[in-house]
Order: C-alpha cells, then sequence, then structure tokens
C-alpha cells in the first residue's frame, strides 16, 4: 500500500469506529466488547506471536484490573468490606457524577498498574519455562486465581461484586463504547509503536531462538517480563473497563475465565495470524462475529460450537487469516519471491 | 486466619484426626494417580499433552451415575465405562488428533482444549448442570475407636485402580501390543521401519488413555461427587503428577498421586474446602517454578 492509501484506511476505520454508536446503536455493545476483544488479542499476540511464549493465563491481567478497578472506585469513597456485604438491598451506595468519573478514571489506571506489578511477580517466577510447560503453568495460575478470588470474602467471594451504579446524567452506552474504542487504539498504536523499536527485533530474536538471542548479549528474561508487563498493562485498563461496563464482576465467569475469555485471547489471534499487528485486530472482529451468532442462535449449544470452531481453526487454518493471504498474495505484504528457487536465500518467511 | 490456626491446633491435639486425612488422601490419590498413569501414556509414546483428560474422568463419572439412576448397581458401569470410553477415544482419535500428532506441540495442546470445551458443554446439555454421585449403597467402616471413618467405596476404588495399574503394567511389558506401544514410544520411525503399524498403536494408545480415564471416573463418581466442569482440575492433577514423577515411572507416578492426595485433604482441613481447588492449582505452578529453578542451575529449563 501506499503512503496516500495506508491514510485513508486508517481515515475510514477511525471515522467508521467513532460513527458505530449512530449507525449501528442496536449494537453498541457487542461492538464495545469487540474493542476490548482487540486489546486481548494483541496483548495476547504480542507474548504469543512476537515472542512466542504461548500463554493461557493473560486473562489473569483482566481479573487483577478488574477487580482492581472496581476495589479503587468504591474503596475512595465507602468501606469495600461494607459495600460487598450489602449486596442484595440494605445500604445504597450513591456515586455522584465526579465521584464516579473521578472514581473511574483512578479505578482503571490502579488497575492497570496493580496488573504490571502481577505480571513484573508472576513473569520473574514462570518466564523461565518454555514451551508447553509455559502454557500449562499459566493456565494453572488463571484458574488459581479464580479459585482464590473466588473465597476471597472481602471482595465477594464466589457471588462477586457489582461495579458502582452511574449517575443517571451518564449515557453509559455511547461513554463506555468511546472508552473501548480509545483503549482499543492507543493499544493498537502502542504495539505498532513496540515492535518498531529495538525491543521488538529483540523480542522477535527470542522467539527465533532464545539460546542464540541470549548467546548474542540480549538480557532475554528482563525482556520477556518486560513484554508481559507491558501486555498486563493494557489487559489491566481493559479489565477495569470491561467490568464497569458489565455492571456485575463474576471471579469464575467474568474476571478470570480462563477457558472462556482465556482461550478468545489465543483463538483470536491465531484467527487472525499470530505474530502479525493487523491479525489479532481481524482475527478479534471475526471471533466477535462468531461468537455472537453462536450465543444468539445455539444458545445451550454455543460452547460446543465454539470448541469444535478451535478444533477446525487450529487443526485446519493454523496460520491464520493474513497468514493465509501471504502465502496466497505475497506480493500485497511487499515480499517478492525468488525467481530461483533453488537459489539460497528463502524470501522473507512468515512463522507459521 | 484464625480457623486455620485452630485448624493446625485441632491436628496437634487430636493426632487421630491425622490418621484420617492421610486415610482419605491415600484413597483418592491412586484414582489421581491412575488418570495420570494414562496422560504420561499419551505424552510419552504420542507427545501430546492431553487436556482432555478430565472430561474423560468426568464422561466415565457421568456412566456410572446413570447407572445407578436406573437402578442398576454402579460397580458394574466401570467396566462399561472403560468400553464406553475407549470408543470415545478412538473417535476423538480418528476425528482430530491424528490430524495434530506430530504437529507442534502447542497445536496439539490447543486442538485439546478445544474438545474439552466441546465435551465440557456437551455434558452440561445431557446430565445437566448439578451436582451428581453415584450411590453404591456402601457402609462404611468405624476405626480407632469411632474416631476414623473409612468408607468400603473408597477403598474398592483403591483396590481396582491398584490392580487395573498393575494390569496395564503387564499389559505393556508382556503384550504384543503393549511391546508395539513402548517401541513406539522409544522412536516411532524406527517402530515403522520395523513394520510395527504407529497409527493403529497411536489410536490404541489414546483409545486406552481415555478407558482409564473412564474407569477412574466410575470411581470417582462412587466414593466422591462430579459435574460437567470439574474436568480441568483433573487434568491439571494429572499434568502435576507427571511432572513430578517423570514419564515412564509408574512407581512414581502412585507416590505422587497418593502424596497430592494427602496433601490436598491437608490443604482443604486447614485452609478450608472452598481454597482446596486454589491449593491444587497454586501447588502445579509452585512445582512447575522449583523445578525449573533447580534445572536453572544447570543451564537448561523445563521444555
Amino acid at each position: 500500500m501506499t503512503g496516500g492509501t495506508r491514510v485513508a484506511v486508517w481515515g475510514a476505520l477511525l471515522a467508521l469506529g467513532l460513527a458505530a454508536p449512530f449507525l449501528f446503536p442496536a449494537y453498541l455493545q457487542q461492538i464495545a466488547t469487540l474493542w476490548l476483544f482487540v486489546v486481548f488479542a494483541l496483548t495476547w499476540d504480542l507474548v504469543g506471536g512476537q515472542m512466542g511464549y504461548n500463554s493461557f493465563g493473560n486473562v489473569v491481567f483482566v481479573g487483577v484490573g478488574m477487580y482492581g478497578c472496581a476495589v479503587t472506585q468504591i474503596g475512595l469513597f465507602y468501606s469495600v468490606g461494607a459495600y460487598t456485604a450489602a449486596r442484595g438491598g440494605g445500604t445504597e451506595f450513591v456515586f455522584n457524577m465526579p465521584q464516579y468519573l473521578g472514581g473511574l478514571a483512578t479505578g482503571v489506571v490502579a488497575g492497570g498498574l496493580l496488573a504490571v506489578v502481577t505480571a513484573l511477580v508472576l513473569g520473574s517466577l514462570v518466564l523461565g519455562m518454555r514451551g508447553h510447560y509455559f502454557a500449562i503453568c499459566t493456565l494453572g495460575l488463571g484458574v488459581a486465581a479464580g479459585e482464590l478470588a473466588a473465597g476471597w470474602n472481602w471482595i465477594g467471594a464466589g457471588s462477586g461484586m457489582t461495579a458502582p451504579t452511574a449517575p443517571d446524567a451518564l449515557d453509559v452506552n455511547s461513554f463506555y463504547y468511546y472508552l473501548c474504542f480509545i483503549l482499543a487504539v492507543v493499544t493498537f498504536f502502542a504495539t505498532r509503536w513496540l515492535l518498531s523499536t529495538r525491543f521488538g527485533l529483540a523480542i522477535n530474536a527470542i522467539r527465533d531462538d532464545e539460546d542464540k538471542a541470549e548467546a548474542m548479549g540480549l538480557p532475554t528474561t528482563r525482556l520477556k517480563v518486560a513484554a508481559w508487563m507491558f501486555s498486563g498493562f493494557f489487559l489491566g485498563l481493559a479489565g477495569g473497563i470491561y467490568g464497569n461496563m458489565n455492571r456485575f464482576i463474576d471471579p469464575n465467569d467474568l474476571a478470570f475465565a480462563g477457558s472462556t475469555i482465556g482461550v478468545w485471547m489465543v483463538l483470536m489471534a491465531i484467527l487472525g495470524g499470530k505474530g502479525t499487528l493487523w491479525g489479532p485486530v481481524i482475527g478479534a472482529a471475526v471471533f466477535q462475529v462468531f461468537k455472537e451468532l453462536f450465543w444468539t442462535y445455539l444458545l445451550g449449544w454455543q460452547r460446543v460450537a465454539l470448541g469444535l470452531l478451535i478444533v477446525l481453526i487450529v487443526v485446519f487454518f493454523p496460520q491464520g487469516i493474513l497468514g493465509y493471504l501471504r502465502e496466497r498474495f505475497p506480493a500485497l505484504f511487499g515480499h517478492t519471491i525468488d525467481p530461483d528457487p533453488a537459489g539460497a536465500s528463502e524470501p522473507e518467511e512468515a512463522r507459521p | 486466619m484464625s480457623g486455620m490456626l485452630s485448624n493446625l491446633q485441632i491436628l496437634t491435639v487430636a493426632p487421630v484426626f491425622n490418621v484420617q486425612l492421610i486415610i482419605d488422601g491415600l484413597l483418592i490419590g491412586a484414582v489421581f494417580a491412575l488418570a495420570a498413569y494414562g496422560m504420561a501414556l499419551v505424552w510419552g509414546v504420542m507427545n501430546i499433552i492431553n487436556i482432555t483428560q478430565g472430561e474423560f474422568v468426568v464422561l466415565g463419572g457421568y456412566v456410572a451415575v446413570e447407572f445407578a439412576a436406573h437402578g442398576i448397581h454402579p460397580l458394574f458401569a466401570v467396566p462399561v465405562a472403560a468400553v464406553f470410553l475407549y470408543v470415545v477415544g478412538w473417535l476423538v482419535y480418528r476425528g482430530v488428533i491424528f490430524r495434530v500428532v506430530d504437529q507442534d506441540l502447542f497445536i496439539s495442546l490447543l486442538a485439546t482444549f478445544g474438545i474439552s470445551i466441546l465435551l465440557q458443554q456437551l455434558m452440561n446439555t445431557v446430565f445437566g448442570a448439578d451436582v451428581r454421585v453415584a450411590n453404591a449403597h456402601l457402609d462404611s467402616w468405624q476405626i480407632l475407636g469411632g474416631m476414623v471413618t473409612v468408607s468400603q467405596v473408597k477403598v474398592v476404588s483403591f483396590v481396582t485402580c491398584v490392580a487395573l495399574g498393575l494390569g496395564l503394567m503387564w499389559f505393556l511389558k508382556a503384550s504384543r501390543l503393549g511391546q508395539a506401544i513402548r517401541a513406539t514410544a522409544q522412536n516411532a520411525r524406527a517402530a515403522r521401519v520395523l513394520g510395527i503399524n504407529t497409527d493403529h498403536v497411536y489410536a490404541t494408545t489414546y483409545a486406552l488413555n481415555a478407558a482409564i480415564c473412564g474407569t477412574a471416573g466410575a470411581l470417582i463418581a462412587m466414593a466422591y461427587t462430579i459435574h460437567p466442569y470439574i474436568g480441568l482440575p483433573y487434568t491439571l492433577r494429572s499434568f502435576m503428577i507427571v511432572i513430578v514423577a517423570g514419564l515412564g515411572n509408574l512407581g512414581g507416578v502412585i507416590l505422587s498421586g497418593v502424596g497430592l492426595g494427602i496433601a490436598e485433604n491437608y490443604a482443604g482441613f486447614i485452609l478450608g474446602a472452598q481454597f482446596q481447588l486454589a491449593f491444587v492449582f497454586l501447588l502445579l505452578v509452585a512445582v512447575l517454578v522449583v523445578r525449573n529453578w533447580c534445572l536453572q542451575r544447570q543451564r537448561r529449563y523445563l521444555k
């Protein structure tokens, strides 16, 4: 693509995102969720696709952000223990407009920072493992976090927590829509910037051959933890917004939902094309359409269909949409095909 | 916090509770070890980590539950569950697994994850989301002056597990098919060269693992409880046991299975039942982290 068309495409996408509340008012929440999914997929792909560390536990950061945000929002003005204890009636907890917006802003940032700290601690522990040991270890982390949250009374234990009620004057739907949209755009450009730096090259080197990268003098462990902290930060922000948008925070089904959101982010990145910038975005969009269709037309069987979709994608389509397009139309991606295939050098190759 | 301390105090003041916890842990540990043995088999032979393990266990449990619900003694369900799960495992292999056997490990991990999600909701739709148990109508013994209860059905399940483990060991050692399985595990290519149909061996191994899980599940449904979404803990327990014991080490699998059973019972008693599963998952993480640290001192890592 030339510079002009690229700007035009981006302009069109931005305009579409901004105008969506007016174009598709009925699907506002679904599109808002889509933007959050874009964040999930992009941040998963940074660690899973660009760095080669396939994690099933990134959902931990979503949950930490969600609870961190809710606890901050409430804790600024009321006692958290009293708030969770008063579930199902009793005392009313009212948040006026400045309290709500101020609490939300502080809470989302606090959730993001808490997720960064979590990523630092957990990453230093588990990022020394490789391959499927890392994958299963993070799977264990995800479900363990859910079980812990479900046993902790202060944050509502198994019955979860309700996010603060927004004041009536606030148009909640469009408000959260734009928050999600802004977060997705910021995450996209932050990831894009990060991948264009030396840091991006370094984590690609870790993916391609970690031992060699280390031998070249890269501080691999620190780089890995830093990449996980980066994705943890945006996942924490997304978690805070997601919890408030959803209003109700359930420890196992929403915050630390290892077998739903935790797997979906992996699936979205693979569906779109692992290790590419646009792949996770496309994958998230396609997946969200599938998911909404399943949940609407196959209710009761939606996870059966989803399981089938996972199997079909990983078995028959592991290279993803962008990977497939790159194989079929390499010229679109700026790759030139070597006319002499016997030549020693292969064209720049996409990883499977 | 004070609850935890007072629970600890109970254990020191009345040591007989320790006996109870250890016996219970021993009895459930054997079932864990059986499922873990199946996972080690698939892992060692096919180089696949089977996330569907837990769902196979739960599915076997539902066979026993349905038997009990129709007035047949659930003990008869144990062989039926094995045969049924053998067929299920064979179908899963023929449908999906054979396509991912020689691919990247992450692909097979995700594929079995997908199957596990599919089976979870299928079981939820067919059998309902309730916690179920297959009532075996067996009593329990009171020993040590009535302070310690030993449920007979748990003893039955323990004995069945031990017998089955021994049978499997014999099968792998002595039978032709068992030898073919071991040969494939050592070197699949050489086995193919020598005329072993490795595809058939893989199918049998995977189906055999499902049958083992089904048996374990039927026993669990009699002695404990099951529900559609309880599979993942069994998968992770099996994984943890195999990590601690190492591949192809039956003695180690039994020891670490029993050790896990006892540790889990203590954790449930001291921390409270609501933290028992969290303990299992955190123990998995801790085991992996410690194993990896030990390896890193030799400039190696878990991979």
